[in-house]
């Protein structure tokens, strides 16, 4: 059983039909009675909704610490502009400037002011919706708000959702940066969605090496296979990564996707692949457990 | 002298072809320097001909905490006031939660927490067989700070424009709306949007000009593998009229793309009579009237 397994959906880039993959494991599982919980951890560009079409019951703003300063009694001694590792405060004579797009909330100005004329408020960065989508899928997503740089928190923010009993498919974002680390450090297993190219062996070879360090079990699904792509093969077999999935190129699919609909109930005769996925994945986190055993 | 104008490529959601969009305009620019500021999944150089490295300049990105347990009186000082949970409870710091804000170590009373700079990344100008001179990145996996190694980029794109006398940095930027697209948007004076006609296309299209518009840039937009979804053309059209955006045109869905990145060439170079070559080509020209009046 897969219950309470934490399955990341990752990729080196974007674009590579991570989200596409991800929407129709969580359709294909919940089909079959499993409970399923989608986390949408890609806060800059949710589009898990746009297919799964969830119904929101509950959004509520996420918000993350920042300071706020008393003028009346800052000495403009500078002690938190000093300390501050994201240069979101500036000392000047007379007043102290905040940033807040650079702020990232550490609370270190607040213990640092000698004159106690810091202290706590909160602003807000995104806004978490949950609800219930297709096949009684559970919903989770983020949305940062435009020109906010701090997806860490919101990202969080929606992991502290995670539900028991559930099989959690956590479509994580694209690249390797502190926040996709951050995402798929709670994974069982990640699952890297990448193209037969040369862009995507490149990518991919990144992504990978993020994941061992992290010492998780990886799947590859290839995306948009239309003919070989030789040097692709070849890192796949030297590095022992198994191939869970191959999906082709396939323009009625590009089509699909477009229209905003789920691939498997456009077309269901892709429900085999999905199934031999779901029992790849099962085998992945088996040998994480014998090897735990040992 | 005139300071080069830059004009930097963008699109909300990875693999809208935005980086073999770029490549192909970078061989129609003569009087340019490139720079790729996609620095968590940098492509670029894979399709420009590198000739040879003329400089590599490592990044140091954030800090990051780590207690020396030999000095550490197990107080518990710092786990009280670390905000990201990153410190166990036998103290020890986990690098990947770590924001590197250094409160725990101003805080520790005993001085037990070193923080140190951190080699985050490197910054490589180079020479190009037929193409000018390139800037690019790599950001290394799991680090933070990657829209200040944008900026890096770009400061060194224009150090290079300045030695060589280019009017003009092509940048390739990265894909979402998070902290290093702000900071490889700012002070640019053209962004060239690269969108597909898809809900999750539009929707992140949307999201993308609300940040171009906040920053008072420029704005034109492209629409590629136009012919997927002949609705949504319309739709971006409707949009960019809406928000006073340039419209330049389509590009359709050309197989051969694909093929010509599997050989790691431009679609210009692969294929120079399809469509897709002429719409880019029509493009290009265009873009070249716009940077003129600027
Ligand atoms: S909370 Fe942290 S990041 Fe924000 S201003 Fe204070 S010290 Fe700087
Ligand atoms: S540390 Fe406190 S008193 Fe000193 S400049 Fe900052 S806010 Fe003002
Ligand atoms: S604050 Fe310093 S002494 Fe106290 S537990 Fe943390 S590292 Fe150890
Ligand atoms: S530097 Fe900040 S985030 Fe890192 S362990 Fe210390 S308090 Fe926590």
């Amino acid at each position: 059983m897969m219950e309470n397994m934490n399955i990341a959906f990752a990729s080196g880039k974007g674009g590579t039909g991570k989200t596409t993959i991800a929407v129709n494991l969580a359709y294909f599982l919940a089909c079959s009675r499993q409970k399923v919980q989608y986390l949408d951890c890609d806060v800059e560009e949710p589009n898990g909704h746009i297919f799964l079409k969830p119904t929101i019951d509950e959004s509520a703003p996420a918000k993350v610490l920042v300071p706020v300063i008393d003028q009346d009694k800052c000495t403009s001694c500078g002690e938190c502009s000093t300390h501050c590792q994201f240069n979101a405060l500036v000392t000047l004579p007379g007043n102290v400037l905040l940033f807040p797009e650079l702020c990232h909330g550490c609370g270190l100005c607040i213990h640092i002011c000698p004159e106690k004329a810091i202290s706590d408020g909160d602003r807000e960065i995104g806004q978490i919706g949950e609800g219930t989508a297709v096949e009684g899928i559970d919903f989770i997503h983020g949305i940062l708000n435009v020109g906010e740089p701090m997806a860490g928190p919101l990202i969080r923010e929606v992991k502290h959702h995670c539900k028991e009993n559930h099989v959690r498919i956590i479509d994580a974002p694209p690249g390797t940066s502190c926040p996709v680390v951050k995402t798929i450090s709670d994974a069982d297993v990640v699952v890297m969605v990448t193209e037969p190219t040369p862009f995507g062996l490149h990518d991919l070879k990144i992504a990978v090496e993020v994941a061992k360090d992290l010492g998780k079990p990886i799947g590859v699904v290839i995306n948009r296979q239309n003919g070989g792509f030789p040097p692709l093969d070849a890192y796949l077999s030297k590095n022992n990564l198994p191939v869970v999935m191959t999906l082709p190129e396939d323009r009625e699919i590009a089509r699909h996707y477009s229209m905003g609909d789920i691939l498997l109930q456009a077309i269901p005769s892709y429900m085999d692949r999905f199934m031999e996925l779901a029992v790849n994945i099962g085998k992945l986190s088996g040998d994480t457990k014998t090897q735990v055993v040992k | 002298m005139m300071q080069a104008k830059e004009m930097v490529v963008v699109s909300g959601k990875g693999g809208t072809g935005k980086t073999s969009l770029t490549g192909s305009l970078s061989f129609l620019f003569r009087d340019k320097v490139i720079a790729d500021c996609d620095v968590d999944a940098a492509n670029l150089h894979m399709i420009l001909n590198l000739d040879e490295v003329l400089l590599t300049k490592e990044f140091f990105g954030g800090k990051k905490a780590r207690i020396a347990p030999e000095r550490c009186t197990q107080c518990g000082k710092c786990r009280d006031v670390c905000l990201y949970d990153a410190i166990s409870g036998d103290f020890v710091i986990d690098p990947v939660s770590c924001e590197g804000c250094g409160t725990c170590h101003f805080l520790c009373p005993v001085e037990a927490i070193d923080f140190d700079e951190r080699l985050a990344g490197y910054c490589y100008i180079c020479s190009t067989e037929d193409n000018g001179r390139f800037v690019f990145a790599e950001m290394l996996p799991g680090e933070e700070n990657s829209g200040k190694l944008v900026a890096m980029v770009r400061n060194e794109a224009r150090e290079e424009a300045k030695k060589t006398g280019h009017g003009l940095i092509l940048i390739d930027g990265p894909p979402g709306i998070g902290c290093p697209v702000i900071s490889s948007l700012t002070g640019t004076h053209l962004a060239l949007i690269v969108t597909e006609p898809t809900p999750a296309g539009a929707h992140d299209l949307k999201r993308i000009v609300e940040l171009t518009n906040h920053f008072q840039i420029k704005t034109a937009v492209v629409v590629n593998k136009s012919d997927i979804n002949a609705s949504y053309v319309g739709e971006t059209q409707r949009l960019c009229k809406e928000n006073g955006i340039l419209y330049l045109g389509e590009i359709p869905y050309e197989p051969k793309i694909t093929e010509a990145q599997k050989e790691a060439k431009t679609i210009l170079d692969f294929a120079p009579q399809c469509v897709a070559s002429r719409a880019i080509r029509e493009i290009h020209t265009k873009l070249q009237s716009i940077l003129e009046e600027l």
